[in-house]
Order: C-alpha cells, then sequence, then structure tokens
C-alpha cells in the first residue's frame, strides 16, 4: 500500500525564483476568494428598501447573523468590525468546505492560518497600545510581578501559535484520516475481490467499491461539522482577544 | 551501518509517533466532562439549550487544541521524518 501524504503542491515559480512559488494553496485561495466576491456580487445587486427577491433576504440574514455575534460579544461600540469577521469567517468556510470537493483545500496548509493568526495579532497589538498607550503596553508585561515577563511574552506569542494550529489540526486531521480511510478501503476492496479467481477478480479488484459511500460519513463529520465550527470558533477567539485588549 | 541506523531512526519516529497521540487522553476525559455538564445545565434549564449547546461547542473545541498539537507532532514524526536528515 503505497500512502504518501505532502502538502501543497508545487505548480511553478513566480520569475524562476525559488523563493517565490505558486503553489495549490495560492491558486485554490484565490478561487475561494472569487467564490466569495462572486456570491457577494450575485447576493447585493438590485437592492430595494422592501426586499422583494429571495436573493436580498438571504444577503439580510447573513449580515444580520454577523451583527448580531459581534454585538452580542464585544460590544455595539466594535460594530466596525462585523466586515473583518465576515470576511475571516466566509474565508475560511469557503476554504475548509473546499476540501470536500476534493481539491486541496487551504486551510490544511499551515502558512494561510499563520497569516490570519499575524493579522489577528497585528490587530490584537494595535488595540492594546491604542487603549493603554505603549508605555500601559510595555506595564502589562510586568504585569502582576516583573518576575513574570518571560512567561508573559510566552502567552503573547502563544495566543496566534494556537489559534492557528488548532484550526489547521483540525483540517488536516481530516484530511489525513480520510486519506487512510481511503487507502485502506481500496486496499480491503483488492483483497476481497481478490478471492474471485482469474482476470474477473483482477479486474474487480482495481475498481474501489467499497470508498462510495462510506467516507461519507466521516465526512460529513470532518469535513462540513469540523469545517464550519472552526471558522466560528476562529472568529470567536478574534472576537474575545480584541474586545479583550480594547477595554 | 548506515542501513541499521536508519532503521533506528525510523522505529524510534514510529514509536515517537505513537507516543505523541497519548495526548488524544486530556481532551477525550475534558471534553466528555464538558458534555456531561452542558447536560446537566440543559436538564435544570430547557429554555436556554441553544446558548448552552453553542458554548459547549466552543469549550469543547478549545480544550482540543492540546489532542491537535500532539497529532501535529505524530504526523511531523510520521510522514515529514526530519530526525533522517541528521544522521
Amino acid at each position: 500500500m503505497d500512502l504518501n501524504v505532502t502538502g501543497a503542491k508545487i505548480y511553478c515559480y513566480l520569475f524562476g525564483n525559488q523563493n517565490l512559488p505558486i503553489t495549490e494553496t495560492l491558486v485554490n485561495t484565490w478561487i475561494a476568494m472569487a467564490i466569495i466576491v462572486g456570491v457577494c456580487i450575485y447576493l447585493t445587486h438590485h437592492l430595494s428598501v422592501r426586499p422583494t427577491s429571495k436573493r436580498q433576504l438571504v444577503a439580510e440574514y447573513l449580515v444580520g447573523m454577523v451583527t448580531g455575534l459581534v454585538h452580542n460579544n464585544m460590544g455595539k461600540k466594535w460594530s466596525g468590525f462585523i466586515p473583518f469577521i465576515a470576511a475571516i469567517f466566509s474565508m475560511s468556510a469557503v476554504d475548509n468546505l473546499m476540501g470536500l470537493t476534493g481539491a486541496f483545500s487551504p486551510t490544511c496548509d499551515l502558512s494561510t492560518l499563520l497569516a490570519w493568526a499575524i493579522v489577528v495579532f497585528v490587530l490584537i497589538t494595535y488595540w492594546k497600545i491604542k487603549t493603554n498607550g505603549f508605555g500601559g503596553y510595555l506595564k502589562g508585561y510586568f504585569d502582576p510581578i516583573p518576575v513574570m515577563a518571560p512567561l508573559n511574552v510566552i502567552s503573547e506569542v502563544a495566543t496566534p501559535v494556537s489559534m492557528a494550529f488548532r484550526h489547521f489540526g483540525n483540517i488536516a486531521s481530516g484530511t489525513v484520516i480520510t486519506l487512510l480511510l481511503y487507502s485502506a478501503l481500496e486496499a480491503v476492496n483488492k483483497l476481497l475481490f481478490g478471492l474471485i479467481p482469474g482476470a474477473v477478480g483482477q479486474v474487480l479488484g482495481t475498481i474501489p467499491f467499497l470508498a462510495t459511500g462510506i467516507p461519507a460519513v466521516l465526512q460529513i463529520y470532518f469535513g462540513v461539522f469540523s469545517g464550519l465550527v472552526q471558522p466560528f470558533i476562529f472568529c470567536m477567539l478574534t472576537m474575545l482577544f480584541v474586545a479583550q485588549a480594547g477595554e | 551501518m548506515e542501513d541499521i541506523a536508519r532503521a533506528i531512526v525510523l522505529c524510534g519516529s514510529a514509536v515517537g509517533a505513537g507516543l505523541a497521540m497519548i495526548a488524544g487522553v486530556g481532551p477525550g476525559i475534558g471534553e466528555g466532562y464538558t458534555a456531561g455538564k452542558a447536560c446537566e445545565a440543559i436538564g435544570r434549564q430547557p429554555e436556554a439549550s441553544g446558548k448552552v449547546t453553542s458554548t459547549m461547542i466552543l469549550g469543547c473545541a478549545l480544550a482540543e487544541t492540546t489532542g491537535i498539537y500532539g497529532f501535529i507532532v505524530a504526523l511531523i514524526l510520521m510522514f515529514v521524518n526530519p530526525f533522517i536528515g541528521k544522521l
């Protein structure tokens, strides 16, 4: 049984530079962005004050959902964060659900998640400095007693790292476990139909009958459930950390 | 000699990957406890079940983190083989 788990494939190099690879992650991220922009344009053209189309109702429902989420978790004064949270949520959800189609999910690459986590980290630091001033921000590291400074630095860095690893680990584990299941079913299939003597067994063994349907159960958990819970958690943590920093 | 060294490294990586997955015990216990407490809370206040459920899912996903760390270490040991290059 040949099982190989690899990261994103590299298609080509930008300007022939080895440091600028065009990977599957990059291409699929652009596809996801195109999908989101397309859906946004489709949902929001020909808007009217009295909603007449189902399209507009869907758009209003989505906006209302994110608005409610932000207002409940951060408070009314953080309304400026609604587009950011909606962007992160939709990006993450589309990326995760892309894995269901068999395409490489961009969230299966740690670089994507680390990039998002760094954005969140910059936001948290920005709001901490804005509310407490730069001196207050530095003073926060020596908070209870000055001896705690190294631990405070570690916990500061751990925030984005743990956010990135949590999301990445969930999606990557789903991908790897599904891959293992597919290859196991293929092997079992080969074994079962290999019992049929002659060329018939050989031919039937190469067609993975068992791999249809059975993996769908796992896909519902790892693909749909995990793929929609993780964006929610990423957004939730972003909101909590930023609101905490701005208090 | 080189082959034996390689075999020992691969063997150690495989055992290490298995040991790393012991990290799954903690989140298992934690999530079970969370779910049990959520059931208790819903039993006491059935009208708050929606909020309890969403908080429980958030808490479960947070508790999962340490297990995920173990899983990532196991994946790296199995598929990236970082110690082979150090021979």
